[in-house]
């Protein structure tokens, strides 16, 4: 913010806020980072951690929420104070979803273990890189209050998309090929629409940081890059 | 963090303590310096209250002799059942004569001794006749009878009943001979020589008896100028002080007006008495000695008084009233007669009392408008010659009979339950007014 | 900006079938002797709407506020120059009375100032100058429909010979917005109405205020920012003099679009 309240502690409260919301965007990457590293190293043990670190990022989220209310109930803010309060109490959710997810996807490395030589499809991998860079950048955006960036990174879900949307039909042959691997193909599939979620809250976050630094709702829809719900496979076509 | 606890620890300390020990001192001697001037104030009052009533109350009583008189009709020189106007026409020579050898009868004092009775008609008061005529007038039927009646006694015998004058003074010395005393102690020892309540203090005008001399002609001429100052100050006082207030242009012109009106507000009463002198008396042709002349000097050295104590008590009320009467669409007018006036009348009202007090008082200016000339009659009106309170009291103060000093004093009294009730009665208006918004 | 408002009232006039910008104000400039108070102010006031004011103290909104039923005019050394209508008519124009025109826009002050007469008195002044009502009992109508108005009456009914001063601050401050009301005023103007009295005073007069909006175009000067997004739907930015920013309430309370607007209701002005 380019000058500063009168009531200094005001301002204070708000830098603690901030930094509270980069810590948790810090903490959701490194879950997502380690959700599918656990995935494709086959850890159940590095597993067991990503759940246990998922507490902190309900922690936190709760420590946000708190603060943003006590900050609305004594500070009445106004405009852009406002609008960082409301989107402190968004954002804290959304992360906390995108935690959430990065669990999911650390509970169901024990279910895929269980099938040996089931390979890992790379696909998988590359999302998660993907909206893990997103989320990386979307957290940058909001600490610059930069909107050109936020819109940059909401542009970026197709890619995720498209790429859920191979591993999907991928996924399907597998299974119809080999009727073992449908386990490991369903939760890997899970896993993968895990990701896919990630990267739509993701672009959640961009809006939010849009709404913050211009103070108007995004309401053009993004256009919408997972198909999955539309596709069949039918095994006598092939 | 170390200033503060610097700090807490000064407070704390042995000279912080003697400082705050030495505040309370000064707060204590300041109190008691004050104590000591009320006290000192208090006490010059008392003196002045206590010399003012020791001697005025004095004055409120008058020595009196009791003596038969026969009114026969003979005695008098008139035929039973006179008319008023024979009553009136009697000689007062005959009515002293008639007192006075009422007197030598008492006493009895031979026809021939001429010096005795002589001595003997100066125990009795000049103005016997006219108590005994007015005392026929008011009862024609006692014309036939003797009547047994308490005359004036003479200004001389006043100081010896009242104890004022030492019997031990030598017989030339003294305003009346051993005879005389030794008459008066008879008088006395029968019941017949007392201090009476001294009704011709509030009936009379002047005179060179003491006896004889009352206040009426001052209080009346005092009232009528006092009544004049209200007519005349207030509404104009009041006029003038809104309409610079509230209505008058800022510039140079009502500037000067308003030094001027300061200005007259110090200006020495004896120049109103000038200025009185020239336009009212000479210019105008006024009667001299008149309360109307007397009134318009006091109501012009009031005005200013008054002009400024109404601005100020105008100031005095708070805009915000004037700015709802306005803002509901009140003209300026109605805002200042509906709402700000009746708010500013109590202040305006104490001004009015301080100038009245302060008119009541005045001698100087009267002086040179001839207020200071012996009146005899009661005023009927405020055309007619009248003299005023204070001026009275002044001209008492300077004759040299023993009687006038108690007279001075109790004039005095008079003066200031005047002016108790003058403002007691405005002190009434003004919570009146109070109550009322 | 002015487009926008523009064709706001344009809609509204069609709804409603008559004119419902109730005040423009175009270039008002104000001087108190050589200073400049206001400098060139353009505002419309609407119809069925609360405008507030809003902006640091000096800031001349206040100045503005009584330009619109000329208390100005009490002060000796000031001069306004610019055009304010009230429904097409320029108010500073000669023809135009002020005592009438303060009829048709009442005020309401910082300091519940009632006078020091009776309820029933404070009430009945306006129609009585302005000869409203010349039988008693026409008096006493408008006195209990103003004050049920000012939502008094409930409060007061059974002692409106008591003097109005003896009423709490809240209730002072309702008997002159009863006061306004009795004359049948187009506009109230409201300056600081709530600064002096207590939150659930205040809370009464907002609500007052609101179901003033109805019949009345109410213009209010606040310190109070949140007041201000509380009670209004248009607000108006002073600063130094100058409209900063104007528009809805909504608006310049989430995202006002001058800097100095935000900085001053985010509390960060120096």
């Amino acid at each position: 913010m380019p000058n500063d309240h009168i009531v200094t502690s005001y301002d204070k409260e708000l830098e603690n806020l901030r930094s509270s919301i980069a810590r948790m965007g810090g903490l959701a990457e490194t879950q997502i980072a380690g959700a599918v590293d656990a995935l494709f190293k086959r850890s159940a043990e590095r597993a067991e951690q990503v759940v246990e670190a998922d507490k902190a990022l309900d922690d936190l989220e709760i420590a946000i929420e708190r603060d943003a209310i006590s900050i609305l109930a004594r500070r009445q803010p106004m405009a852009s104070d406002l609008r960082e309060i409301v989107s402190a109490l968004k954002m804290s959710s959304v992360l906390e979803r995108i935690g959430d997810y990065s669990k999911n996807i650390a509970k169901r490395v024990t279910a895929i273990n269980e099938s040996d030589n089931f390979r890992i499809v790379r696909t998988v991998g590359d999302m998660a890189h993907l909206v893990q860079k997103m989320l990386k950048d979307v957290l940058d955006a909001y600490i610059d209050q930069d909107a050109v960036k936020a819109m940059d990174v909401w542009e970026r879900d197709a890619p995720v998309d498209e790429l859920y949307n191979s591993l999907f039909r991928e996924l399907l042959t597998y299974m119809m090929e080999d009727a073992r691997s449908i386990t490991p193909c369903t939760h890997l599939l899970f896993a993968a629409k895990n990701v896919e979620r990630m990267g739509d809250h993701v672009t959640n976050l961009a809006e939010i940081v849009f709404y913050l630094v211009n103070g108007e709702i995004l309401e053009d829809t993004r256009p919408k890059g997972d198909r999955t719900s539309f596709t069949v496979l039918r095994p006598n076509e092939d | 963090m170390t200033d503060t606890s610097r700090t807490t620890s000064y407070l704390q300390s042995e000279e912080a303590a003697r400082r705050v020990k030495k505040r309370y001192a000064a707060e204590k001697r300041f109190r008691f310096y004050g104590l000591a001037m009320i006290s000192i104030g208090l006490i010059f009052l008392a003196i002045l209250f206590y010399t003012i009533i020791s001697a005025g109350l004095l004055g409120f009583q008058s020595s009196q002799i009791k003596v038969q008189v026969p009114l026969t009709a003979e005695n008098l020189g008139i035929e039973p059942g006179a008319s008023r106007e024979d009553i009136e026409a009697i000689s007062g020579f005959k009515l002293t004569k008639l007192a006075r050898a009422s007197l030598h009868t008492y006493l009895g004092l031979a026809d021939g001794d001429r010096d005795a009775r002589a001595r003997s008609d100066g125990l009795l008061s000049n103005g016997v006749d006219t108590q005994l005529r007015d005392l026929i007038l008011d009862d024609p039927a006692i014309i036939g009878s003797t009547v047994d009646v308490w005359l004036m006694a003479h200004g001389n015998v006043d100081p010896f009943l009242k104890r004022q004058i030492s019997r031990d003074l030598p017989e030339e010395r003294r305003l009346l001979n051993d005879q005389q005393l030794g008459w008066l102690d008879r008088l006395a020892a029968d019941d017949r020589a007392a201090l009476k309540f001294n009704t011709n203090l509030f009936k009379m005008g002047a005179s060179a008896d003491p006896e004889l001399a009352g206040v009426a002609v001052g209080l009346i001429g005092s009232f009528f100028m006092m009544v004049l100052v209200v007519v005349i100050a207030l509404p104009i006082g009041v006029g003038a002080a809104i309409y610079l207030e509230e209505f008058a242009p800022k510039n140079k012109l009502t500037d000067l007006v308003e030094v001027n009106i300061n200005n007259l507000a110090a200006v020495p009463s004896i120049v109103f008495g000038i200025l009185g002198l020239a336009i009212f008396i000479n210019l105008l042709e006024m009667p001299r000695s008149a309360p109307v002349v007397g009134g318009l000097v006091l109501s012009l050295m009031t005005l200013p008084t008054v002009i400024i104590a109404t601005r100020s008590a105008l100031r005095a009320v708070p805009p915000s009233i004037k700015q709802a009467a306005l803002g509901v669409g009140a003209s300026k007018m109605q805002a200042i007669f509906h709402h700000v006036l009746p708010l500013a009348m109590p202040g305006i009202l104490t001004g009015l009392i301080i100038g009245l007090a302060h008119a009541l008082g005045e001698t100087a200016p009267l002086i040179m408008i001839g207020m200071v000339a012996a009146v005899f009659d009661i005023p009927g009106g405020p055309l007619d010659p009248a003299t005023a309170l204070p001026v009275q009291i002044y001209m008492w103060a300077g004759l040299p009979e023993r009687g006038f000093v108690a007279l001075t004093s109790a004039a005095i009294m008079i003066l200031l339950a005047f002016l108790l009730t003058m403002n007691a009665t405005a002190v009434i208006l003004r919570k009146r007014f109070e109550r009322r918004w | 900006m002015d487009t926008r408002q523009s064709s706001l009232a344009e809609r509204h006039a069609v709804a409603d079938g008559q004119p419902q910008v109730k005040f423009v104000t175009r270039g008002v400039h104000v001087y108190y002797g050589e200073k400049e108070a206001i400098k060139g102010v353009s505002l419309d006031i609407l119809n069925n709407e609360v405008t507030a004011l809003i902006g640091p103290s000096g800031c001349g909104k206040s100045t503005y506020l009584r330009c619109l039923n000329r208390m100005n005019d009490t002060v000796d050394s000031a001069r306004v120059t610019g055009s304010i209508l009230l429904d097409g008519t320029d108010i500073y124009d000669k023809k135009v009375d002020v005592v009438q025109l303060r009829a048709r826009v009442g005020m309401v002050f910082q300091k519940p100032n009632p006078f020091p007469k009776s309820i029933y008195e404070n009430v009945a002044y306006g129609p009585k100058i302005h000869g409203l009502a010349t039988k008693k009992a026409d008096l006493d109508a408008i006195v209990e429909t103003s004050l049920k108005k000012a939502g008094l009456w409930n409060e007061v009914s059974d002692r409106l010979e008591t003097q109005g001063t003896a009423l709490s601050g809240g209730q002072q401050q309702r008997l002159c917005i009863a006061r306004a009301i009795a004359v049948s005023p187009e506009v109230i103007l409201m300056d600081e109405p709530c600064s002096a009295l207590d939150p659930i005073a205040t809370a009464r007069v907002e609500e007052l205020i609101d179901e003033l909006r109805e019949n009345y175009a109410i213009v209010i000067v606040t310190h109070s920012m949140q007041q201000a997004a509380r009670v209004s739907q248009k607000t108006a930015f002073f600063h130094l003099g100058d409209i900063v920013e104007h528009g809805k309430t909504e608006q310049i309370f989430t995202n006002p679009r001058e800097e100095r607007t935000r900085d001053y209701i985010t509390g960060r002005f120096g």
